[in-house]
Order: structure tokens, then C-alpha cells, then sequence
């Protein structure tokens, strides 16, 4: 009797695993977001890039994922349960992952991990992100074509690097064009409050400046520039919809490119742990159409793209001259090296503001 | 001047929902009932609010659409708390949570449309006056409500018998409830008002402020409003310095930073709750260490029949 029920267990335990082996032929994907799948901003366009994903290879794969998880111990939890549930390759899509993504990749060395925006890595997970300076210098030309006032506002989220070193391509940029333009900063201290964004556009206006550029990420600051007459640009997703008289261009995150890369190589058994940080040239952003502005503005826009990507154009092409009027040191040759880039804590010459904390 | 009117005029825009939500707080704490769940209701109007101004192209309507949907929100609050009994603080907090859930919901059917906001009023010469002229005779209608609104509270209050007996309920709900009174529904009556005042203050920022539907995007308002009655020390006179001080500090924290001013700007954040604590201390210094609360706030009353 005993027997005969090991033996029905063993039985059911099979074809439990067999059936788990049919549904098991498709690769199981988990993505981690920080912000709701509706948020119009950062999760809505990881979101893009995993439907973008489920197009390309739906046949193969089978995708999952959380929306709203907060960074810190839920984090952890949210993603062993998608190791648990059977995900082979998880993408965790926030900076403040980070630490959470690289303490369960120790615990699951046969699971893969990709997190967005981070410096921490392990054999069994990657880290990717973009070089969206490289945009912020397109926007920063034509900010300066179209600015009557002279002065453009900056809305910050936090002074962090790449968001200063989003300020400081803007202002390479657009000194080339006018030498004598100012921008004013408002740090919000927040990625998400549209009343607050709206608030510091508001603000911003108020004081002069006529031309907006946000690195917080809701289309608010969009709006009140529309309602008052001047321009702006988007930040993230397409925001022509919140402006159609007022949105220049905005940096448009495309994961899709990225997500189906990698999902390929985990699908051909040549993932292998490395750092992605790419530009324009390997298409991990791309810019929104070139809206609202004279022709002459668009075909300078457009050629100044094409150089970035081409590899002609730097944005921190040396001399970089600090606040204090000195030289930085050039450690990429003739322009700086990504470890500066990614770990920028100056202001370059011609930003009348401080920078928090220094 | 011009600078000065455009500040005048941020400052109570981004005052507006505060003094709406707290207003409603106020009653609902003044009766004796606790409602932590100010920034749920809030979430759930300003859905609804969308919602109903996106279908109907009004922005009364919409607002009638949170402010309903406030009031339903804070009736679970009332079915839970009164009703059964349950701790306050865990309801409201579970509140919400709920609402947060909620609006994500409806707010997906609305996402990336956009709406007409609610008109300012314009009277030819009146509204333009310089400095004054927009402030006092070109807002939008909710800026007009609010301060209606409060004035109506407090004249409730201190004026007539009802308000009395509100404030009864609050301050010892074992003596209104032997000399006769109702308190139980005097409650949930309060409760619905306080959902109702803040499915407005919610649906005020999809219709007035900034005219789209984001989950999340009372971003921590409704804590504040809470903070605000705490600040006013339940007094409709203070809550109305009380929210427009938040909102100047809010508005004026930007300009400083965008002249340039030295002051770190998480500080300058960090302001209004630093002088929440501020007028607490004094407040109970002043008294003595009496508390000006509603004696009989958040706890529970099961009539006894």
C-alpha cells in the first residue's frame, strides 16, 4: 500500500513536472517597476519596451511584471518572488533596486538580472542605461535659438550626477549659441508631484524665463508653459499630447531595442553579465519629433543628432571650465571620460547657482 | 508688481485643495472621529473628478463626481469605524491604501487625456486692477468655494445649535448621548462631510491645477491637510492662516531658489512641518500642557442600549 502510494506520488510529481516542462519551453521574463504601468513617464516606457518585447518574441517568451513596488526591503521581496515564481531573466527598473537586485542575484546564481541605471554588478547581473546628456545637448541648442528672454528654467528632481550633468550639457549647448544665456534651477526634491512641477514652471515663468526643461516627469510643467505662452521640452515619453504649440522635443526613453537584445542572448545561451550605458548610436533614446520651431532651429537639431550619433560630436568635449573658471581635467582625451560623466558634482562656467551641497 | 500678483495668485491656487481637505477634516475631527484616509478620498475625487468632467465636458459636474465619491469613500471609513467599532487609526491608514488602489483603477480608463480646466472669472475693469485685480476677481470657482466654504464651517460651528451639538459629540460623546443626541449618525454625517471636502480638494487638481489625471498625483496632500487641522489646533480661523502660510511657504521656497538665494532647498521644504511643530509647542506651552484637542477624538463609542 505504502508503495503503491509513493508510487501514485512519484507518478503525480512527473507529470506535475511535465506539464511545468511544457509551460517551462517559454522563457519567463519578470520586470520590476518603481512607479505605476500609467505614470505617462519612467515605468510607462520600461512598459513600452516589455510590449515592444512580447511583440517581437511573444512565441518564446512569457512576461510578468510588478508595478508600484517601493525601493527597499519590499524590493527584495518583490523580486525573489518572481525568481520563485520562475522567471530565468528579471529586470529591475530603478536606480534604488540596486543593492535589493544584487542580494538576491547572490542568493540565485542561475538566475539572470538586468538593473536600469545602477554601477553594482555580479556575474549574473548587468547593469544598463542611457547617456541622455547627449540629448539634453540637443535641447539645449535650440533652447538657446528660441529663447527671446535669455534665460531658460530647470526644473531638477535631485542634484544628483546625472541629472547635473543633464544641466551642464544643456548650458555646453547652449553657450555655443548665445555666450551670455542664463538658466534658472528649481530643485522640486521629488521625481513625481505634478502640482509641485507645476508650481516651480509657475515660478520659473514668473522670473523670466521663457524657454522650460524639466528632469522630473510628469507633463505639469508642459502644461503651464503651454497656458502661458512659452515653450518647453518633454521628459521621458512623447508629451506632444499635454503641449502641441509648446513641446519642442523630449528625450524619448526606448527600452525595446535593449529588452529584445538581451532576451535573444538569455534565449541563445550567451547572456553574459556587462554594463550597457549606450546613446543615440545604439538607440537606447531616441528624440521626439522636432516640434514647434523655425525650420532653420529644426535642420540644426537634427544635424547636431546626427553628429552625436556618428561619434563626431561630444557634448563634454574639453575644455570643460568649472564654476571657479578652471579647467577640468580631461581623462577621455579630448573629451571627458564616463567616469566623470557618471559621477559629475560640478557646475560648468556660467550657471549663476549653486550646487546643493557643495 | 507683476511678480508679486503672480505669486499672490500661486499661493492660493496651491492653497486651495489644502484648506478644502482640511476644512472637511476639521469637522469630521470635531465630532470625535480620527480619518487618516484624507489622502485616499482625496486620490479617489480627483479620479472621479476627471472622470466625470472628461465624460460630461463639466468641470461642476466633475467636481460633483469627487465630491460624491469622497463621501462613499469616507462612508466605508464610517461602516468600519463607527459602525463596527474598529480602531480609527488603522482604518483610516487602511483607507487609504484602499484609495490609492482605487483610483489607479478608474484613473487607467483616463490616462493621457486631457481637459479644459475650470475657467477664471473675468470682469471687464475689476479684475484688471493691477495687483488685486486677478487676485480677488479672477480665480476659478474652487478658490471662491473654499473660502465660502470655511466661513460656512465656522459660522456651523459657533453659531448655530447643530454645531454645538457636533462639537458635544466630540468633546464627551457619553453626555450627548444621555441628554439624547444621536452620535453615532451626528458622526458618520461629519465623516461624509470630511469625504465629501476632500473628493473636492482631490478632484480640484485634475480640473483646476494641473488638468490631467496621473496616478499619485495628490503626492502627499492629504497628509498635510491632516498636519493643517493639528496646526490650527481645530479652529476654522487658524486653518485658514494655517493654508495659506503652507501654500506661501510651498510657492516662495521655488522663487527663492530660482533668484538664487542661499538656503538649501530641502530645508526650505521642510519649512511648513517645522512650524507645525513650532505652533504645537507654543500652543501647548501657552495653555499649560492642556491639550486643545477634541477630548473624545479617536476613541471608540458603542452606545450603550
Amino acid at each position: 500500500m505504502r508503495k503503491s502510494l509513493l508510487a501514485l506520488t512519484a507518478g503525480l510529481l512527473l507529470a506535475g513536472s511535465l506539464g511545468a516542462a511544457s509551460a517551462a519551453d517559454k522563457l519567463k521574463v519578470g520586470f520590476v517597476y518603481v512607479g505605476p504601468i500609467g505614470d505617462l513617464g519612467w515605468t510607462y516606457q520600461h512598459d513600452l519596451g516589455r510590449q515592444a518585447l512580447v511583440k517581437e518574441l511573444g512565441d518564446k517568451i512569457e512576461t510578468t511584471y510588478l508595478e508600484n513596488v517601493p525601493e527597499g526591503p519590499d524590493a527584495e521581496r518583490s523580486i525573489e518572488q518572481l525568481v520563485r515564481a520562475g522567471n530565468k531573466l528579471i529586470f529591475t527598473t530603478s536606480f534604488g533596486y540596486m543593492d535589493s537586485t544584487l542580494k538576491v542575484a547572490k542568493k540565485y546564481p542561475n538566475v539572470h538580472f538586468e538593473h536600469a541605471t545602477g554601477y553594482k554588478r555580479n556575474p549574473n547581473m548587468s547593469t544598463y542605461s542611457a547617456k541622455w546628456y547627449q540629448g539634453r545637448y540637443i535641447q539645449g541648442l535650440i533652447a538657446a535659438k528660441m529663447s527671446k528672454s535669455g534665460v531658460l528654467g530647470y526644473i531638477g528632481s535631485f542634484p544628483i550626477p546625472e541629472v547635473v550633468s543633464g544641466i551642464n550639457a544643456t548650458m555646453l549647448a547652449a553657450q555655443t549659441i548665445n555666450p551670455n544665456i542664463k538658466v534658472k534651477i528649481i530643485w522640486a526634491n521629488t521625481w513625481f508631484d505634478p502640482g509641485k512641477e507645476a508650481d516651480a514652471a509657475k515660478a520659473l515663468i514668473d522670473q523670466g524665463a521663457d524657454v522650460i526643461m524639466q528632469h522630473t516627469d510628469s507633463p505639469a510643467a508642459m502644461q503651464i508653459a503651454g497656458e502661458r505662452g512659452k515653450l518647453a521640452f518633454g521628459q521621458d515619453s512623447e508629451m506632444i499630447k499635454f503641449g502641441p504649440k509648446t513641446q519642442l522635443t523630449s528625450i524619448l526613453d526606448t527600452w525595446g531595442p535593449y529588452y529584445i537584445e538581451r532576451v535573444k542572448a538569455e534565449l541563445a545561451g550567451t547572456w553574459k553579465s556587462e554594463n550597457t550605458w549606450g546613446g543615440l548610436d545604439s538607440h537606447m533614446f531616441a528624440m521626439a519629433p522636432y516640434t514647434n520651431m523655425p525650420d532653420d532651429v529644426k535642420k540644426m537639431a537634427e544635424d547636431a543628432q546626427a553628429a552625436i550619433t556618428a561619434g563626431k560630436l561630444h557634448p563634454f568635449k574639453c575644455p570643460i571650465v568649472g564654476q571657479d573658471g578652471k579647467p577640468v581635467e580631461c581623462k577621455g582625451g579630448d573629451h571627458l571620460d564616463d567616469g566623470q560623466i557618471l559621477g559629475m558634482n560640478f557646475y560648468v562656467k556660467g550657471i549663476d547657482d549653486k550646487l546643493p551641497g557643495k | 508688481m507683476e511678480l508679486v500678483e503672480a505669486i499672490i495668485l500661486a499661493v492660493l491656487a496651491a492653497s486651495t485643495p489644502l484648506l478644502i481637505a482640511a476644512t472637511g477634516e476639521l469637522v469630521t475631527e470635531r465630532s470625535g472621529v480620527l480619518n487618516l484616509g484624507v489622502e485616499g478620498m482625496m486620490i479617489v475625487g480627483a479620479a472621479c473628478g476627471f472622470a466625470g468632467a472628461w465624460l460630461t465636458g463639466s468641470i461642476f459636474i466633475g467636481a460633483l463626481f469627487g465630491m460624491v465619491a469622497g463621501a462613499l469613500m469616507s462612508l466605508i471609513f464610517a461602516l468600519m469605524a463607527l459602525g463596527l467599532a474598529v480602531n480609527q487609526v488603522a482604518t483610516g491608514l487602511a483607507l487609504t491604501i484602499l484609495g490609492v488602489g482605487i483610483s489607479g483603477l478608474i484613473g487607467a480608463g483616463f490616462l493621457g487625456e486631457r481637459i479644459t480646466p475650470a475657467v477664471h472669472l473675468y470682469i471687464p475693469v475689476l479684475t484688471d486692477i493691477p495687483l488685486i485685480g486677478r487676485v480677488l476677481f479672477g480665480e476659478d470657482g474652487f478658490v471662491y468655494f473654499s473660502v465660502a466654504l470655511i466661513v460656512g464651517v465656522w459660522w456651523f460651528l459657533y453659531r448655530t445649535r447643530a454645531g454645538l451639538i457636533l462639537r458635544a459629540c466630540g468633546d464627551n460623546h457619553v453626555s450627548a448621548h444621555a441628554l439624547g443626541y444621536p452620535v453615532l449618525r451626528i458622526r458618520t454625517f461629519a465623516v461624509m462631510f470630511g469625504g465629501a471636502c476632500a473628493g473636492l480638494a482631490g478632484a480640484y487638481l485634475p480640473l483646476a491645477y494641473t488638468p490631467f489625471f496621473i496616478p499619485g498625483m495628490t503626492a502627499g496632500r492629504g497628509w498635510i491637510a491632516l498636519a493643517l487641522v493639528v496646526f490650527s489646533s481645530w479652529r476654522p480661523g487658524r486653518l485658514v492662516v494655517g493654508a495659506y502660510l503652507f501654500g506661501a511657504v510651498t510657492i516662495l521656497q521655488l522663487h527663492a531658489q530660482g533668484w538664487g538665494v542661499g538656503i538649501p532647498s530641502q530645508f526650505m521644504s521642510a519649512l511648513p512641518y517645522l512650524a507645525t511643530v513650532l505652533v504645537l509647542v507654543l500652543l501647548s506651552r501657552a495653555r499649560s500642557g492642556g491639550s486643545t484637542a477634541p477630548a473624545a477624538l479617536g476613541t471608540v463609542f458603542v452606545p450603550d442600549r
